[in-house]
């Protein structure tokens, strides 16, 4: 599983990794995380609000922080 | 994209998107042109609604993450706010209609003088939810 993490590197883009991070780590999720900083690589996915959690190509949540158990749901969907 | 901040860091403050329905009557010209308008102010972005309609993920997420849309429909079909609705996207909406404003749908060129009268419209209602 590829999860992108969208974001100029904030601190709450940081806090997205870490709870994307231990949400798929507790699923015991084959996972690898990617950070995409790049503007333009960013605007390509339609994401016009950061931070962003990309899974498999597919945008799940933009402009918010969600929980662990929360990124779980998105993780097993 | 425009030169609006269509993308920004979540950590900047609150999102504020203008989603015109920039249909084809003159109506919709005039609130695609009053939404352009308004954003060079830099108070909101220009949202793509087509993203929304092609069901694409990102501009999905993306109003759902916004602090605030401020949806612009030409005429009382609400071609905008339904497409919206259509994928969940049902809050944190201000609404405008072109047409409630005396501008009549197929009678009314877009004129600088109407779409000021949408710009300000926006500013009064984008005002009055900051309170």
């Amino acid at each position: 599983m590829l999860i992108q993490i969208l974001g100029t590197g904030c601190p709450k883009c940081r806090k997205l990794e870490e709870n994307a991070r231990q949400a798929a780590q507790e699923l015991n999720l084959d996972f690898r995380i990617e950070k995409v900083k790049d503007l333009q690589q960013i605007m390509a996915f339609g994401v016009m609000v950061t931070p962003a959690l990309v899974v498999d190509g597919v945008v799940k949540v933009a402009g918010k922080i969600p929980g662990v158990q929360d990124i779980k749901k998105m993780l097993v969907k | 994209m425009s030169k609006t901040k269509s993308t920004s860091c979540a950590c900047g403050g609150s999102v504020t998107m203008l989603v015109p329905c920039s249909g084809a009557a003159d109506t919709g010209e005039i609130a695609d042109r009053a939404a352009r308008k308004f954003a060079e102010g830099g108070c909101a972005g220009m949202f793509c609604l087509a993203g929304v309609g092609a069901n694409l993920s990102g501009f999905i997420a993306s109003a759902k993450g916004a602090d605030r849309l401020l949806v612009i429909d030409g005429c009382k079909l609400d071609c905008a706010h339904k497409t919206l609705a259509e994928r969940g996207i049902t809050e944190n909406i201000i609404h405008v209609r072109v047409t409630d404003l005396g501008i009549v749908k197929g009678k009314s060129p877009a004129t600088d003088e109407r779409i000021d009268t949408v710009v300000a419209e926006l500013g009064k209602k984008l005002t009055a939810s900051l309170k």
